[in-house]
């Protein structure tokens, strides 16, 4: 039997001078593997008296325990080291852009017009639509506006050859959504319009939003109430609004409706060219002749209409401050409202 | 229409300042769009009179003047360009220390080695006019040294207000007066309507044939009239001030009696006039030329004034220009016409005209004015140019004239539409002082509304006048007492949000077109196919209506382009307008494009361009969303601009919903496009309409996946293929995926290889090997009839 705490000096230098899982199990098997060294040293047991045998199987098991810890040990740093080389190695640069489609966006004017129909259906008004193309009925006649008014002068109308026209309002959605309703009704209609009319402030197609509500006791009181509403809900803030009286051939009475301005809260600015107040809507009671052109009986309901460009909407909302940028889909435009 | 406050104040004491009384009228229902000085700021500017004037010794154009600016003193030296400096005229001098518009400050100066004392002014000069009329032309009377501001009344402030087509009888100095009279509670006044006896017998015959249009015609012959004058300067400023410009002394007149009465009025030079007057519709196709020197041609619902040798003018529109007065005209023949209405309105707009007169006949003109309105044309016509007046001759077809019919005001009609109802005392006030007679019945009021208000007929007519009286401000807002009700909310339309927004998630960005295009780019889409062509067009390109919306997507994607925005994912929404034997069809549609890289360019990803799959691979995202992915079907087809290769119709359980492809080639290379855009359009009702989900049982059984790889003709489409396995399956098949498609080494040319990874599964069991080796036989067999495919072991 050699010497075997010099033995075991020896394994242990060699456990510690493993510079890696295979070196270690190398060591493992140089040395407590079944033809290990210190497993041999078991083998010459036989060789001791039977007495002595005892005491020194114990001492060469203490020593292979003594270096299988210190293998198991060691495997646990090694592993434990492999495990932070490969993360080490595994690293990114997490500041890098990530991988992907960038989000794309609704349209400020779509953005808007759901924004509006949201508010609205909240309220318990339903989305009409109607065509674009329209006639000269439902367009002017049905809304008290008999060829030769002084107001057709006011719509730049684009015809066709065969007389219809592209409807230069949302409110002959008004007159289609009457006839044959039930009552009462309560409805937003937003769409596209056009006017022959191009210039700094104007663009040939635009969006409205019209709305109407028939019922058996409906007041200007009402219409006031719910412009006032609608207007502080969009914009998200206490607002101030005053109705002028205007003209409409299809309200009487008619109003314009004017709200404090939202760039200057009334102080007067360069966008509300310093009167503090903003227009915004145009309103009205349901004319008599509108009612009865839609087979409504004036003496038993009641009515307010309204109606507003949703390109004004946007441009106040979002701090838009030219209407061509909505038609002109620039896409550095069109990113600004990617937001939900 | 402009208002000078000066002459409001001829028939109205106004106590507010003109901001303020612009505040009021504007919540009556006159918005004030502008509040502007009569005259910008200058100072030192006198009246002067000409004394002598000389050739300046050193320059042609120069003279030299000798003025009195009054004041007792010297005459002053002064040195002047103007043409019309002449000894004798009155006009206005800056003297030293003046200061003119824009701080245009008067220094003595030597011009030419010639002192000068200051500078003789031109209404340009002090921004009075735009014109280049040489020096200012004073009245003879004025007295040299008065400030040029007090002679002209300066001081003045123009307020410019929107009359609403409604309320013709407002575009009137009279009529304003009334409003703001009854606005501040004040009287109304106004110069004295003297009639003016005449001095004459001489009298012009004047014929209605054409009564319902023109029921009322008061005429008045003036004679030695000097209309070769230069009209008074008070006179001259008022009409300027409402934006009217000087003619001569009877042009002026008729102009300013419109402004202040709201009667147009007509001067012909009874020279030229032949035997008598006719109002009647015109003959077709007559020619008439008018005063601006246009020819037009009449038509038969025109109402014309005529003479022996035909029209003389287009009645309540524009004189014509045979019968015109000049300066030369020294007997005149005044038209004071009452016409109606609905006899005037659109004529003017159909001849490219705009005039005073026509827009306040369309709108309704009083129809009692007219004798004020001849008479004070005539009491100012006789103090400025001379002359004596015949008497005025009415001719008149009463039965025809307007009459305003009783409206009845009932207080419940007041209360039920307005939310509110105001004292009896209050409304028979605000309504009595817009001179309409208020009597009380049961229920309300009678109210008779006066001559001039053409737009009061109907009692909410009546309700408006009210609650504009007592301002909109004062009624109060009132929440509605509505029932609670909820709607039913349809689960199977898309929601349009969702669309969109599902869009969006993918990097598509919405734009919206205009809804008509260039003819020429839609045509070169859509050959032959017909669009419906806009009248009057904007412009030529924006001329028809779009059939889809790939023209406005291709046209964004060439502006972007422009603005080196390369890579593009865009979508629109909107109608599409389809030409059918049963007229214009509107079709609601989704579209979307994609052209450049397929991934944004990173760091980490190829440089690959996006292909026809990066779109299909969007499209059925969203047509997954119907929750019935299954129902739609790519069949290939050719479109005309579409690569014949690389396009399909998308069909929803076998009928056509839209379209994708890639822009064919020759397309591309004509736009000039970076690259080439991958497009599809959809109908959106019948490809997004939703199937509301149905649960059905989720098998507790393993799935069990096997490969297929097989050879079958390279020109063999995957539907067919994915068809077969399915049916052959029996609805064990749960998922089918294609993971190779390979053509090349190993496989005989004109042949391609497939790779199908088939997962079955069953609800009630678990499936043997034996099952899915049956299965397997089975589809192979059947590929190989079908399709000759053959099999790699």
């Amino acid at each position: 039997m050699e010497d075997l705490p010099a033995l075991t000096r020896a394994a242990l230098d060699d456990v510690a001078a493993s510079a890696s899982l295979a070196a270690l199990d190398e060591v493992r098997v140089r040395w407590l593997g079944k033809k290990g060294a210190l497993t041999e040293q078991l083998k010459s047991l036989g060789g001791l008296p039977a007495a002595e045998r005892p005491a020194a199987g114990a001492r060469i098991n203490e020593a292979k325990s003594q270096v299988q810890a210190a293998i198991d040990a060691r495997r646990e740093a090694l592993e434990r080291a492999a495990v932070e080389a490969a993360l080490r190695a595994g690293r990114v640069d997490v500041t890098l852009p990530g991988r992907g489609e960038s989000r794309g966006g609704l349209h400020p004017v779509t953005r808007t017009r759901l924004r509006i129909e949201s508010l609205f259906r909240e309220a318990g008004f339903d989305v009409a639509t109607g065509p674009e193309i329209e006639d000269d009925f439902h367009n002017f006649e049905a809304l008290n506006i008999p060829a030769d008014h002084p107001a057709r002068a006011m719509h730049d109308t684009f015809y066709f050859p065969d007389g219809r026209l592209l409807r230069t309002h949302t409110s002959p959605v008004q007159v289609r959504a009457m006839r044959g309703a039930t009552l009462p009704l309560a409805i937003i209609a937003p769409g596209r319009v056009y006017r022959c009319d191009y210039d700094v402030t104007h663009t040939p197609m635009f969006h409205q939003v019209e709305g109407l509500l028939v019922d058996r006791e409906v007041s200007f009181g009402n219409l006031k109430a719910v412009l006032h509403q609608f207007l502080e809900a969009f914009f998200e803030r206490d607002l101030k609004m005053r109705l002028r009286p205007s003209y409409f051939p299809f309200t009487e009475p008619s109003a314009e409706v004017d709200m404090s301005c939202v760039f200057c809260a009334g102080a007067g600015c360069r966008v509300c060219k310093h009167t503090g107040w903003l227009e915004i809507a145009g309103c009205g009671m349901v004319h008599p002749n509108v009612f009865r052109a839609s087979g409504i009986d004036p003496e038993q309901w009641t009515g307010y209409a309204f109606g507003m460009g949703i390109e004004r909407l946007a441009m106040l909302r979002y701090g838009v401050n030219d209407l061509r940028l909505f038609f002109d889909n620039d896409l550095r435009f069109l990113r600004q409202f990617v937001a939900w | 229409m402009k208002l000078s406050l000066d002459w409001l104040r001829d028939w109205v004491d106004v106590a507010l300042a003109p901001a303020d009384l612009g505040a009021r009228l504007t919540m009556a229902g006159f918005e004030l769009e502008s509040a502007t000085p009569a005259a910008p700021a200058f100072s030192g500017v006198v009246v002067a009179r000409i004394l002598s004037a000389e050739r300046h010794p050193q320059a042609d154009k120069l003279q030299v003047c000798r003025v009195d600016a009054g004041q007792g003193g010297e005459p002053l030296q002064i040195v002047c360009g103007a043409p019309n400096a002449r000894a004798g005229l009155v006009t206005a001098l800056a003297r030293v220390g003046a200061v003119l518009p824009n701080d245009v400050s008067i220094k003595a100066a030597r011009l030419r080695g010639v002192e000068s004392a200051g500078m003789l002014c031109s209404a340009r000069e002090l921004g009075l006019s735009e014109g280049h009329e040489g020096i200012l032309e004073l009245p003879a009377d004025a007295a040299p040294g008065q400030d040029l501001r007090t002679l002209l009344g300066l001081d003045d402030t123009v307020l410019e207000l929107n009359v609403t087509p409604n309320r013709g009888d407002a575009m009137s100095v009279i009529g304003l007066a009334r409003e703001v009279a009854t606005l501040t509670g004040q009287a109304l006044r106004g110069p004295a309507a003297t009639p003016v006896a005449a001095s004459l017998d001489a009298t012009f015959p004047v014929r209605l044939d054409a009564a319902q249009a023109c029921p009322r015609f008061l005429g008045r012959a003036i004679d030695g009239v000097d209309n070769g004058r230069a009209s008074p300067a008070w006179l001259r400023e008022r009409l300027r001030r409402c934006g009217v410009r000087s003619i001569s002394p009877v042009v002026d007149v008729t102009n300013y009696v419109l402004l202040e009465l709201g009667q147009p009025m007509h001067a012909y030079d009874r020279d030229r006039l032949r035997q008598g007057i006719h109002v009647r519709h015109a003959n077709e196709a007559e020619p008439l030329e008018l005063l601006d020197g246009r020819r037009v041609e009449l038509a038969s619902d025109v109402l014309v004034i005529a003479d022996a040798e035909g029209p003389v003018g287009l009645a309540g529109i524009m004189g014509g220009a045979r019968t015109a007065v000049q300066s030369s005209t020294t007997r005149v023949f005044l038209e004071v016409a009452w016409f109606a209405p609905q006899a005037i309105a659109g004529r003017a707009r159909r001849f490219g005209l705009t005039t005073d007169a026509s827009q306040r006949f369309e709108r309704g003109v009083d129809p009692e004015v007219g004798r004020r309105a001849i008479e004070r044309a005539t009491e100012l016509l006789l103090a400025i140019a001379g002359g004596a007046a015949g008497p005025v001759v009415a001719t008149e077809a009463p039965a025809f004239l307007p009459v305003r019919t009783p409206v009845r005001l009932r207080r419940a009609r007041l209360q039920r539409l307005l939310g509110v109802l105001p004292a009896d005392a209050t409304i028979e006030s605000l309504l009595g002082g817009l001179g309409m007679k208020v009597a009380r019945d049961d229920e309300g009021f009678v109210v008779t509304p006066p001559p001039h208000r053409f737009d009061v007929a109907i009692e909410p007519d009546l309700v408006e006048e009210v609650a504009r009286l007592v301002g909109y401000d004062s009624i109060p807002e009132a929440a509605p007492a509505r029932a609670q009700r909820l709607r039913p909310m349809p689960e199977s339309l898309a929601s349009e949000r969702r669309v969109l927004d599902a869009l969006a998630a993918r990097g598509f960005n919405e734009v919206v077109s205009f809804a008509f295009v260039e003819p020429g780019l839609q045509q070169r889409l859509f050959p032959g196919r017909e669009a419906v062509a806009l009248a009057n067009p904007i412009s030529a390109d924006l001329a028809v209506m779009r059939v889809s919306l790939w023209p406005g997507l291709v046209r964004v994607i060439l502006e972007n382009q422009r603005r080196q925005q390369d890579r593009l994912r865009l979508f629109e929404h909107g109608v599409v307008f389809q030409a059918t034997p049963q007229g214009v069809h509107e079709l609601d549609v989704l579209a979307g494009a994609l052209t450049g890289s397929r991934a944004p360019e990173h760091w980490g990803s190829g440089r690959d361009g996006a292909d026809f799959f990066d779109l299909k691979g969007d499209l059925e995202a969203l047509l997954a969303a119907t929750g019935r992915a299954g129902d739609f079907a790519f069949a290939a087809a050719e479109h005309p601009c579409l690569h014949p290769g690389r396009s399909a119709r998308v069909l929803r359980d076998g009928i056509p919903v839209g379209w994708i492809g890639e822009l064919h080639p020759e397309q591309v290379r004509a736009l000039d496009l970076t690259s080439a855009p991958q497009l599809f359009e959809l109908e959106y009702d019948a490809a997004l309409r939703v199937e509301v989900p149905a649960f059905a049982e989720v098998s507790r059984y393993p799935q069990v996946r096997r490969d297929l790889a097989f050879t079958v003709d390279e020109e063999l489409p995957f539907s067919p293929i994915r068809e077969r396995v399915t049916f052959v399956a029996t609805g064990l098949l749960k998922d089918l995926r294609v993971f190779d498609i390979y053509r090349g080494a190993g496989v005989e040319p004109g042949r391609k290889s497939v790779a199908l990874g088939l997962i079955f599964q069953d609800n009630s069991r678990t499936l043997t090997d034996e099952d899915v080796d049956r299965l397997m036989q089975a589809i192979r067999e059947d590929l190989g009839a079908k399709f000759q495919a053959r099999f790699r072991e």
